[in-house]
C-alpha cells in the first residue's frame, strides 16, 4: 500500500510543531544504536509493495516498509537476488530497516555493501519534501550521491519512502569447506584466498574452525575442490550455517555478556584473544562477547586503525565511536541540510545528529 | 603583463601567494594560463586568475587559506580531460592542479590497497600492481591520461565497471582538504565506518565539496583466464536487443560493449583493428574467470549472440588479438575525432531495454538536423555516448550540435534514465540538470554544498543549477520518466 501522503502530512506536521519523530518500522533492530529522543512514532510498515520491477534491467524499486522476507520471496522466483545477502532479524524486518542502518551479509567483502546495491531512493526529508535522488539505472552521476548517504544514516536525514536497488542473478552452486585452523591461521588463510582470482564468496572463523564459501556456476567451481582443501560442508548444513550468521542465529550471538563488533584491516593479526570471537568478512570483522571494559576495547581497535561498535548488551549511551572534530562538526551541517529542526530519529545515531 | 586587469584584492592576493609558495609552483600571465584555458570539453575556456601547482598537502592548504583570507574561489584540476568543463577555470579564481602530486605513496598487498596522490594516472595504478598480480578495476577510456582524483570527483567508470563497480565501488578512503584547508578523513580501510557515508557523498561530487589530496583504492585480482568476443550485426537495433539478451541471460560479462558503423570505420582506419567494416554494429563481449568456467560461458555467450542475429562471431583468447580488439574500441573517441573538425561526446544512461528505440531515434533527429553522430559506448550498463560530429566553424553547427545533445538527454531521462553516466554536469549539463530534479532536490543539493563549503568559494557556478536559471529555462522537470505535459511537441 502507498501511504506516502499520510507520511507526508505527519512530517510536515511534526516540522511545524517542531516534533521529533522516531521512525519506525519491523522493531526487530531496537537493541541496535541509541534509544531515540521522540515520543511520536512514524510508522512505516504500511507503507509496502514492490513498485517496479524488471528482472532483465537487474533492479527492483521497492516500499521501504516491504518485509524483507517478501522481497527475497519474489527475487528468487526470477532466479535474482540481492547480491549484499542482507541480514534478516526477524520475520518483520523491512528493507527499509536493513538499508537505514546498512547492514550487508557474509558476501559484503566479494558482492559489497548495501549502499553499492542502491541505485536510488525517494525519501521525504525532515521539512517533509518529497525528494528523489540516483535511479534505477547502473551509472547516474548527475549532482550529489544523495542517495547513498542514506546507507547507514538510521534515518537521521530522511524517511526511506522508496528505494531501487541492484538485483543479480542467484548463483547457481554453493560449496563451503571447512578446515581445522587456529585464529592467526585462518587470518592468514583467508587473506591468501582473497588474493587469488577464484568465486571466494564467504569467510569466516569460529571454534577453531575457518568456513570458505565460493559461489558460482558449476563449472566456476569445478576445480576447487582439489585446491581448497578441509571438508565439504553438506549443502543444506551450508545453507544453514551462513543463514545463521547472516540472521546472527549462532549461539555464539546468544543473549548474555555484551556483544562488540570490531571492525580492522583484513589482514590485522589476532587482537584480545583471551575473549569468544567470531570472525567473518576476511578476518576484517570480529565479533566479540565478554565483559572487557570499553575503553580497553576502543584503544586496542584505534592503534590498529579499527574502529569498535558495541552491538548490543549493557546500555552503553555512547555506542558508536566518537566522530573526529572536524567530521563531528560536519556531521551536524548535514543533519541541519536534510533535517534542520532535528525531527528525525533525532539522537539514534549520535547524541546530537 | 596583466597585472592592470586584476582588482585590487587579487593583486593583494597574488603577492601573498608569491611570498607564501616557491615561485614556480604559481603561473600567471596569458601565455602560461592558456594551456589551462578548458579541459576535455574545449568549446568552453575562460583564463583564470593564475595557476597554482601544489607538490603537496601543505602547499595545498597554504593556498586554500590564503584563498579563503582573500576571498578568491578555487577550481580543482587533475589532468583535463573531463568532458563537461569541471574543470574549466573561472575568471578571478585559481586553477587549483593537483598534477604535480602524482607519487604513488604505499601499497598494501596484505590488505589489497594502493594509497596514492590525487595527481597519479588512472593507468599507473594498475601498472604499479600488476607485478603482483593485481590491478585496479575502474579503466576510463583516457586512463592513460586521467588523473585518480578526477576519477574521483567524477565517479568515473570504464569498460570493466559492468562487472567490477565504478569509482565509489573501488575507493575505501579518501583525504580531503576543505575549502578552509581543514583535513577531512573519509571512509577508511575497514567496512561500514561509522557516522554517515561521507565518502560516497563526496565520490562524484565535481570538486565543489573538497580538494581530494590522497586516495585509497582497493585492488583486485587479475582474472585468470579472459575471453574477448567481437559479433557483429546487420542492424543496430540487433545488437541493441542483443545486449539485454545476454544480461537476461543471468550473465554479467567483464565488459559489453558496441559500437555503430561509423565508428567502427572510424576506429578501422585510425588503428585496424579488425573490425568488420561493413557491419551496422559490433558488440564487444569479455568475459573472465577460470578455464572451466570460460568455455561454458563463451559457448553461451556465442549462442545467445547467434539466437539474435549475430552475422560473425570472433572469439580472441590470445593477449595480443584481445588487446587490438580493445584498441579499437580504447581509441573511438580519437579516432572519431579525425572525421569532422568537432565532436560533441554525449553521456546519458537509459535502461538497456530502450537501446534499440533510443539509437533509432537519434539516428532519425540525426538526419533531420544535418549533423552525424557516432555511436560507441558502455552497452552493458545503459551508457550511451553519442559523439555528435560538427564544425565549429560552420554557422550555427556549435548551437545546433548543443541543442542536439540536450535533446538526446531529455529523452534518456524521459525512459527512465540520467543526464550523465560518468562525465559528470560541469558546466555543461547544468540546464538539463533542471530537467532531471526538482527545484526542491536541488535546492537539498545546494544545502549540501553549504555544509561543505559555506562560503561557494570551490569550483564556483558548476554541477548544480540555480534555481533561478532553471525557472528562466522554463525547463520542465521530469518526474519518475512522466513528462507533465506529454500530448506537447518539446522539441
Ligand atoms: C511501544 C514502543 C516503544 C518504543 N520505544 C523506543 C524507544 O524509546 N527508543 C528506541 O530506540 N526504540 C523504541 N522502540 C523501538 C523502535 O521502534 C525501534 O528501535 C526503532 O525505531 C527501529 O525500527 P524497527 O526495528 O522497527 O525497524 P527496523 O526495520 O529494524 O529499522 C531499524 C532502523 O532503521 C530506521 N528505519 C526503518 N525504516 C526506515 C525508513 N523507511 N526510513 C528511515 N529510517 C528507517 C529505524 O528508525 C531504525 O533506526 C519502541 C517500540 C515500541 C513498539
Ligand atoms: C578520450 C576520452 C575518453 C574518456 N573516457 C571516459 C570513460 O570511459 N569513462 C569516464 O568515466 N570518463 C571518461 N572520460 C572523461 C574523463 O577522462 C574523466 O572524467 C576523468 O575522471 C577526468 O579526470 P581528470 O584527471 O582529467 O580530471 P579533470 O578533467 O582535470 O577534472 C574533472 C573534475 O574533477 C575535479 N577534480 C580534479 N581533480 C580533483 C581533486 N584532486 N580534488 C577535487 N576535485 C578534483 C575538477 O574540478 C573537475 O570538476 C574520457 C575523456 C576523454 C578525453
Amino acid at each position: 500500500m502507498d501511504i506516502t501522503g499520510r507520511l507526508q502530512e505527519q512530517v510536515q506536521d511534526a516540522y511545524a510543531a517542531q516534533r521529533p519523530l522516531r521512525i519506525r518500522a519491523g522493531t526487530t533492530k531496537s537493541f541496535y544504536g541509541r534509544p531515540v529522543d521522540a515520543d511520536a512514532e512514524l510508522d512505516l510498515r504500511e507503507h509496502s509493495g514492490i513498485v517496479d520491477y524488471q528482472p532483465a534491467e537487474l533492479y527492483v524499486t521497492v516500499r521501504a516498509g516491504t518485509r524483507l522476507r517478501e522481497l527475497q520471496e519474489t527475487l528468487a522466483g526470477q532466479g535474482q537476488t540481492l547480491a549484499f545477502e542482507p541480514p534478516c532479524h526477524g520475520e518483520d524486518s523491512t528493507i527499509g530497516g536493513v538499508v537505514a542502518c546498512g547492514f550487508s551479509g557474509p558476501a559484503r567483502p566479494y558482492a559489497g555493501s548495501a549502499r553499492d546495491h542502491l541505485l536510488g531512493v525517494r525519501i521525504l526529508d525532515g521539512r517533509g519534501q518529497d525528494l528523489r535522488f540516483g535511479g534505477h539505472v547502473m551509472k547516474n552521476v548527475a549532482g550529489y550521491d544523495l542517495s547513498r548517504l542514506m546507507v547507514g544514516a538510521q534515518g537521521s536525514l530522511g524517511v526511506l519512502l522508496e528505494l531501487s536497488l541492484k538485483v543479480l542473478p542467484l548463483p547457481a552452486r554453493h560449496m563451503t569447506f571447512v578446515q581445522e585452523r587456529q585464529m592467526a591461521a585462518a587470518i592468514k588463510e583467508m587473506q591468501r584466498w582473497e588474493a587469488q582470482p577464484i568465486p571466494l564468496s564467504a569467510s569466516a572463523w569460529m571454534d577453531g574452525q575457518l568456513y570458505l564459501r565460493f559461489s558460482g556456476a558449476e563449472s566456476a567451481l569445478a576445480g576447487l575442490r582439489a585446491c581448497v582443501g578441509g571438508d565439504l560442508l553438506l549443502p543444506a548444513e551450508a545453507t544453514q550455517f551462513w543463514a545463521q550468521l547472516r540472521d546472527q542465529q549462532l549461539p555464539f550471538f546468544a543473549p548474555g555478556s555484551a556483544l562488540w563488533r570490531l571492525a580492522l584491516p583484513t589482514g590485522t593479526p589476532p587482537v584480545l584473544m583471551e575473549l569468544p570471537q567470531l570472525l567473518e568478512w576476511g578476518g576484517s570483522i570480529r565479533w566479540l562477547r565478554g565483559d572487557a571494559s570499553a575503553e580497553e576495547i576502543r584503544a586496542q581497535t584505534a592503534s590498529r586503525n579499527g574502529y569498535a561498535i558495541q552491538y548490543r548488551g549493557a546500555p552503553n549511551p555512547h555506542p558508536l565511536p566518537p566522530l573526529s572534530e572536524p567530521l563531528r562538526i560536519l556531521h551536524g551541517r548535514v543533519k541541519d541540510a536534510m533535517d534542520p529542526r532535528h525531527i528525525l530519529n533525532p539522537g539514534r545515531l549520535y547524541a546530537d545528529l | 603583463m596583466e597585472e592592470a586587469t586584476h582588482t585590487p584584492a587579487e593583486q593583494d592576493f597574488l603577492r601573498a601567494l608569491a611570498a607564501a609558495l616557491p615561485a614556480e609552483r604559481v603561473r600567471s600571465g596569458r601565455e602560461s594560463l592558456q594551456p589551462y584555458e578548458c579541459d576535455g570539453l574545449s568549446v568552453l575556456r575562460e583564463l583564470p586568475l593564475c595557476v597554482v601547482l601544489p607538490q603537496d598537502r601543505e602547499e595545498v592548504q597554504t593556498l586554500l587559506r590564503l584563498c579563503r583570507q582573500y576571498q578568491i574561489p578555487v577550481v580543482p584540476r587533475g589532468a583535463g580531460t573531463g568532458l563537461s568543463g569541471g574543470a574549466r577555470p573561472v575568471a578571478g579564481a585559481v586553477l587549483l592542479s593537483l598534477a604535480r602530486m602524482n607519487r604513488i605513496l604505499d601499497i598494501d598487498l596484505e590488505n589489497r590497497t594502493a594509497r596514492v596522490q590525487p595527481g597519479v594516472r588512472n593507468l599507473a595504478i594498475s601498472e604499479a600492481v600488476r607485478p603482483f598480480g593485481f590491478y585496479y578495476a575502474p579503466d576510463p577510456s583516457s586512463q592513460i591520461a586521467c588523473s585518480i582524483g578526477g576519477n574521483v570527483a567524477e565517479n568515473s567508470g570504464g569498460v570493466h565497471c559492468l562487472k567490477y563497480g565504478l569509482t565509489v565501488h573501488n575507493v575505501l578512503a579518501l583525504e580531503v582538504l576543505t575549502a578552509d584547508g581543514e583535513v577531512l578523513h573519509l571512509g577508511g580501510l575497514t567496512p561500514d565506518v561509522p557516522g554517515y557515508d561521507l565518502l560516497a557523498l563526496f565520490i562524484g561530487s565535481e570538486g565543489l565539496l573538497g580538494i581530494v589530496v590522497e586516495v585509497t583504492v582497493r585492488l583486485l585480482p587479475v582474472p585468470e583466464n579472459t575471453v574477448v568476443l567481437l559479433a557483429a550485426f546487420a542492424e543496430l537495433s540487433l545488437a541493441a536487443d542483443a545486449v539485454s539478451a545476454i544480461i537476461a541471460a543471468g550473465i554479467i560479462p567483464a565488459g559489453l560493449e558496441m559500437m555503430d558503423r561509423l565508428a567502427i570505420q572510424a576506429a578501422e582506419d585510425f588503428v585496424h583493428a579488425g573490425y568488420p567494416r561493413d557491419a551496422a554494429a559490433i558488440l564487444l563481449c569479455e568475459l573472465d574467470g577460470s578455464a572451466e568456467e570460460l568455455v561454458e560461458r563463451v559457448a553461451l555467450v556465442e549462442e545467445i549472440l547467434r539466437r539474435q542475429g549475430a552475422d560473425s562471431i570472433r572469439v580472441a583468447r590470445d593477449p595480443d588479438t584481445r588487446a587490438l580488439l580493445w584498441k579499437g574500441r580504447k581509441a573511438a573517441f580519437p579516432a572519431v575525432g579525425r572525421m569532422a573538425p568537432d565532436y560533441y561526446c554525449m553521456d546519458g544512461t537509459i535502461p538497456r531495454g530502450r537501446l534499440a528505440e533510443v539509437l533509432e531515434q537519434i539516428a532519425r533527429w540525426s538526419e533531420e538536423i544535418g549533423l552525424a553522430v557516432a555511436n560507441v559506448f558502455h552497452a552493458g550498463d545503459g551508457n550511451l555516448h553519442p559523439l555528435i560530429l560538427y564544425d565549429a566553424n560552420a554557422a550555427g553547427q556549435i548551437a545546433a550540435a548543443e541543442s542536439f545533445g540536450q535533446r538526446i538527454l531529455a529523452l534518456c531521462v524521459e525512459v527512465g534514465g540520467s543526464i550523465t553516466g560518468e562525465h559528470g554536469v560541469g558546466v555543461e549539463k547544468l540546464d538539463s540538470m533542471c530537467v532531471q530534479f526538482s527545484a526542491a532536490e536541488l535546492e537539498t543539493m545546494h544545502r549540501i554544498k553549504g555544509a561543505f563549503d559555506p562560503e561557494g568559494r570551490l569550483n564556483p557556478g558548476k554541477a548544480i543549477p540555480t534555481l533561478h536559471r532553471c525557472a528562466e529555462l522554463g525547463a520542465m522537470h521530469v518526474h519518475g520518466g512522466v513528462l507533465p505535459f506529454p500530448e506537447l511537441e518539446r522539441f
